[in-house]
């Protein structure tokens, strides 16, 4: 039996099934735990999955649209064109990010709760990214093709919002942290967040113009990830702060 | 002396101290602003030597860099001033960072107005996407998120709270953006005219600027104190001794 092999381990086994049963949890289950009842209520719906990649497409159909569908034209604009939209797409999602929770009261339990407040906005803004980001990352090249961008340019265009969506999914969280008490926020969110994207937005396409125009782009995505990971570290406590002030307002 | 100063630092929280030391330092840092702008002003546009490139028109630099100058550096004390309000719950830091934000978001639309209208001369356009024209123009932005937000809020604690955490949280962004915005300009467009904060200059063209700047910040502290004592007055006007002034102006 396993227990007679290491009892040390089935000591420690004990140890943390008595603390949970005691109603102490580590703050491990608890991110886990939120993890996957986020997931539960986004898959319930499934409009707040498709909406975004559905404005992901038109947004990028405009263009062609509203400009010139000159192929030589449209090569040029393609991957500015693309991660703008991206960007757009995932401010509009942001919404839901804590708006539900707000509205039936689990937000205020989760501020109280005895977790690290971080942790747990880590956790939302996971889910938000894995049903927001990620799939806007995988359409992307797709919607490439249709803006006729070069081939150099697709596998940099993946990784390059790979490493970007993340980024925005944090920082945005931010901003949607700061107004979700708010009555009627409109458009204030996308103007606090907005300017703070903006350097993500253009390390994300000049990455893809020096790839299309053979450059080096180890540079453009180390800055990348060197963002990510300041956002990763400092957006959850920021949000954790926010979220405070707006349940205290 | 350390001491000395966390008595001071924690005296100015109060507003009414804050009012009465304020009240007492505002005629000096007038009359040094009124000075000196003059002083500048004068030396800058008449007796500082024309530019063998541009003429006479160089000579918006004496408006223009300072009030770039005071953009960035209000943004940043309004970020200060909001952490410690934040930190300190300090009432008259929330009031202080809530007076910065339009005078900072006014600052930064003189630079781009005069660097606008300095460009056109120059440069043969009214605007280009240079680097430091569009980190100045993303600042504006920030500037008037901040503000924004602080008009969202009901509650004006909440307000200089959240408005705080998004000064503080624009400030490290800053030398990102300002960052980036040079990564983005070099690559796409090669720099035809350099705007440096240190112009190769003589000291007879530097010399005035440099009394303009500490002009344009000595207008900044009375037009800071001036603001706060209105937020003061305005928030504190039920207490006695608010009640009091009040009565003795008649």
């Amino acid at each position: 039996m396993a227990n007679d092999i290491n009892p040390q381990l089935a000591q420690e086994k004990q140890r943390v099934l008595r603390r949970e049963e005691g109603g102490q949890t580590s703050s491990w289950r608890a991110f886990t735990g939120m993890l996957k009842r986020d997931l539960l209520l986004v898959f319930r719906r499934r409009s707040d999955i498709v909406n975004p990649l559905l404005f992901f497409t038109i947004a990028v159909t405009l263009f062609p649209l509203g400009i010139s569908p000159e192929s030589d034209f449209l090569a040029q604009i393609a991957a500015g064109v693309l991660w703008v939209a991206a960007l757009l797409a995932t401010l509009l999602s942001l919404d839901s990010l804590f708006q539900q929770d707000m509205a039936d009261g689990s937000l205020e339990q989760l501020v109280i709760s005895p977790h690290p407040l971080a942790v747990m906005v880590l956790s939302k803004v996971l889910v938000h990214w894995l049903v927001t980001g990620l799939p806007l990352t995988l359409l992307a090249p797709l919607l490439g093709v249709m803006m006729f961008l070069p081939d150099d340019g697709f596998g940099i265009l993946f990784l390059s919002l790979l490493l970007g969506t993340p980024t925005l999914s944090l920082v945005g969280a931010i901003g949607a942290a700061l107004t979700v008490g708010l009555r009627r926020t409109g458009v204030l969110m996308t103007l606090l967040i907005l300017p703070l994207y903006i350097p993500v937005l253009i390390f994300g396409t000049g990455s893809v113009i020096a790839a299309v125009n053979g450059m080096a782009v180890a540079g453009h995505l180390a800055i990348m990830g060197a963002m990510f990971m300041t956002a990763l570290v400092l957006a959850p406590l920021a949000a954790g702060a926010a979220l405070r002030i707006s349940l205290n307002g | 002396m350390w001491k000395t100063f966390v008595a001071w630092f924690h005296r100015m929280g109060s507003p009414k101290w804050f009012y009465e030391i304020t009240g007492r330092w505002i005629p000096w840092f007038a009359a040094a602003a009124v000075l000196l702008i003059t002083i500048g002003t004068i030396w800058g546009l008449a007796f500082a030597p024309a530019d063998y490139q541009q003429g006479n028109s160089f000579r918006i630099i004496y408006i223009h860099v300072p009030a770039a100058i005071l953009a960035q550096s209000i943004f940043f004390a309004m970020a200060i001033a909001g952490g410690i309000g934040l930190i300190w719950k300090m009432k008259v830091a929330d009031m202080v960072a809530k007076s910065c934000a339009p005078v900072g978001a006014t600052m930064t639309f003189i630079a781009l107005f005069t660097g606008a209208v300095w460009g056109k001369p120059t440069w043969g356009a009214w605007w280009v996407w240079d680097a430091r024209l569009t980190s100045m123009l993303i600042l504006l932005f920030l500037y008037f998120g901040v503000i924004a937000l602080q008009s969202a809020f009901d509650s004006k604690q909440s307000a200089a709270r959240a408005s705080a955490i998004l000064s503080l949280v624009g400030v490290v962004n800053i030398p990102i953006i300002k960052y980036s915005v040079e990564w983005w300009n070099t690559l796409h467009q090669p720099a035809t005219f350099k705007l440096t904060e240190k112009p190769a200059m003589p000291a007879e063209m530097w010399m005035p600027l440099l009394v303009m700047v500490i002009g344009f910040y000595c207008f900044f502290a009375v037009i800071l104190m001036m603001r706060t004592r209105n937020e003061i007055l305005e928030r504190e006007k039920r207490t006695q001794w608010v009640q009091g002034l009040l009565s003795n102006k008649g």
